[in-house]
């Protein structure tokens, strides 16, 4: 299995603070000899991690833009998330050029895979084949929480490819037929987070990604910026092909607004869809669709984008409006029947907090667990390098810690090794007592 | 093994937080996610009824290879009429509760629906008992 995620340390960058292990959603982080490291079967993807460390220790592997020219056709499939990155620009065509000016010979929007997703989703609910409340799978943060902390929830997944997935099938089919030879297009995907970047190179759900490569937007931003400053009107290719709904996918809220699913619910920030999924769990949430993004404002606060999340929803706003009044897009024929777009694969229950596969063992363990964090201060000082007391507990007794990892626990042991140091100097051999008065 | 929570009355927003506790523990024990769900939805509901009804209360949950057992314990008002309150539709609480959410007379029905057993126990004045029962093989 190896590694199953892109966040990647920088060793020399980590000082060893408990910034991140604290802040982790699955506790997947652990501090050991100074430098934090990842339990890989424990990590979503999410990215809070990287957004929170103050070293920039903490990184998303994604790849180099130079790896765009091991291909003869070179092939970007932006998130629509990064047209709302630049200050003044409402046009995603400007972003489409720039783009293409940067050395991709064809440009496929992302948003454009959304709207067809809108649409292919939407049968799926209205067919009633699936159990209620159906929650989206766009966001792989969000699809790989509930597959390690909410089994119960995993029928509830729409088992649906993403946009980003769709967008490049039907591009390689497209290009195809157009009769580019199948081995000369690489198709890059430019992502605002980790967790696509893993979606991408290790797919669970589909047995290979159609995506070549992918590229930070952070990376794509900053080549950008001159080139579409230096962009004449006369350069602006129409290359847009999706509408105002696709593009507003980026933000929370727009997979529902898009499927105009009355009855559905929008959550982001990992805190609040971990107590959204709670809820369903318990049977409480009467909705028909449930979309959660990891993300505080959904793909548009990516821990790989470059402008705040706030400041990129009110450009979406604008984006959109302009695509509603002026945007002017191209037609193409993308559409291809023979391009499925269901999962080959279901989620599987990993159990990777289980502590042992005979329950009366587990239930020892657990007990153990019990019995050690009793004893420890309660404090989630962060120390031992575990995120909370429980933490350790737990790792003491799955062996990777030690109680003296606790420096409370290890001052109580020194102060009373002191006590019997001092008791057992006082002590005098029977032969010199008497010298003592 | 006994995992013992106090849950607090009133607290409408934040209840839930010991059948989430409970939760946990049952996924690190690696119970199956079809009794999982039928805990959560039994425990959460009951649960509920004690900060709805009884200003809180004390819970035990029990886990055995075989069986998991929660009892539930509160000093309320108790029910009236033990059955009346299994009928479905069937509620007591009050404007604020109902106007939070709660309250529509589904709990009882859906724990039994949800459990191996239910039994519930209740003196007026003095308290109340509910016993739930899962079995796992």
């Amino acid at each position: 299995m190896g590694v199953l995620h892109s966040v990647t340390l920088d060793r020399e960058r980590c000082i060893g603070c408990t910034d991140c292990i604290k802040r982790c959603p699955t506790e997947a982080i652990r501090v050991r000899n100074s430098k934090a490291e990842i339990m890989d079967e424990r990590c979503i993807d999410c990215g809070m991690c990287i957004r929170v460390c103050k070293s920039h220790a903490k990184k998303a592997s994604t790849d180099p833009l130079d790896k765009i020219n091991k291909y003869r056709y070179k092939v970007a499939i932006p998130a629509p998330t990064l047209y709302t990155q630049f200050k003044k620009i409402r046009d995603p065509n400007i972003v489409l050029t720039g783009l293409k000016k940067l050395g991709f010979d064809e440009v496929f929007e992302v948003a454009r895979a959304a709207e067809i997703i809108t649409e292919y989703s939407k049968e799926f609910l209205e067919s009633g084949k699936m159990i209620k409340p159906v929650i989206s799978s766009a966001c792989p943060a969000i699809v790989k929480l509930i597959e390690m902390r909410f089994p119960t929830l995993i029928p509830n997944v729409l088992p649906v490819i993403s946009p980003k997935e769709a967008i490049a099938r039907y591009a390689r089919k497209y290009l195809i037929k157009q009769g580019i030879p199948p081995e000369d297009i690489g198709i890059f995907f430019i992502s605002p987070c980790a967790a696509k970047v893993t979606n991408s190179r290790y797919p669970q759900t589909i047995k290979s990604s159609d995506v070549d490569g992918i590229i930070s937007m952070k990376e794509i931003y900053l080549k950008l910026v001159p080139i579409i400053k230096n962009l004449k009107e006369e350069d602006i290719e129409i290359l847009q092909t999706a509408s105002s709904d696709g593009v507003g996918w980026a933000a929370t809220g727009g997979e529902g607004l898009a499927s105009k699913i009355y009855n559905h619910i929008a959550v982001d920030g990992i805190e609040n869809v971990i107590n959204i999924l709670e809820r369903v769990e318990n049977g409480k949430l009467d909705v028909d669709f449930v979309e959660c993004l990891a993300c505080t404002n959904g793909c548009l606060g990516g821990p790989l984008t470059v402008e705040n999340s706030f400041v990129a929803t009110n450009r979406m706003f604008k984006v959109k409006k302009y695509i509603n009044l002026k945007g002017k897009t191209r037609t193409i024929d993308l559409f291809d029947d023979s391009v499925k777009l269901d999962w080959e694969y279901n989620l599987q229950n990993k159990q990777v907090l289980k502590l042992d596969n005979d329950m009366t063992v587990a239930l020892q363990k657990m007990g153990e667990i019990e019995k050690i964090f009793d004893t420890l201060p309660k404090i989630d000082c962060g120390s031992c390098g575990a995120p909370t007391c429980r933490a350790l507990a737990e790792d003491i007794v799955r062996g990777n810690a030690n109680i003296e990892d606790c420096i409370f626990m290890l001052r109580e042991k020194v102060r009373n090794m002191a006590k019997d140091m001092v008791s057992l100097s006082e002590k005098m051999p029977p032969s010199i007592r008497h010298l003592e008065k | 093994m006994i995992f013992k929570y106090d849950v607090e009355g009133g607290e409408f927003i934040n209840a839930g937080v010991a059948s989430s506790e409970f939760k946990k523990v049952l996924k690190q024990l690696g119970i199956s996610p079809e009794i999982i769900r039928k805990v959560s939805i039994s425990m959460y509901e009951a649960e509920i009824n004690m900060v709805i009804h009884a200003n809180g209360g004390h819970i035990e949950g029990e886990i055995t290879p075989e069986s998991i057992h929660v009892l539930l314990k509160d000093e309320g008002p108790g029910i009236k009429d033990v059955d009346l309150a299994m009928t479905i539709g069937y509620s007591t609480a009050s404007k604020t509760a109902r106007e939070m959410g709660f309250g529509a007379g589904m709990g009882l029905p859906n724990i039994k629906r949800n459990s191996d057993n239910l039994k519930v126990s209740s003196i007026l004045g003095e308290g109340t008992e509910v016993e739930i029962t899962f079995q796992l093989n």
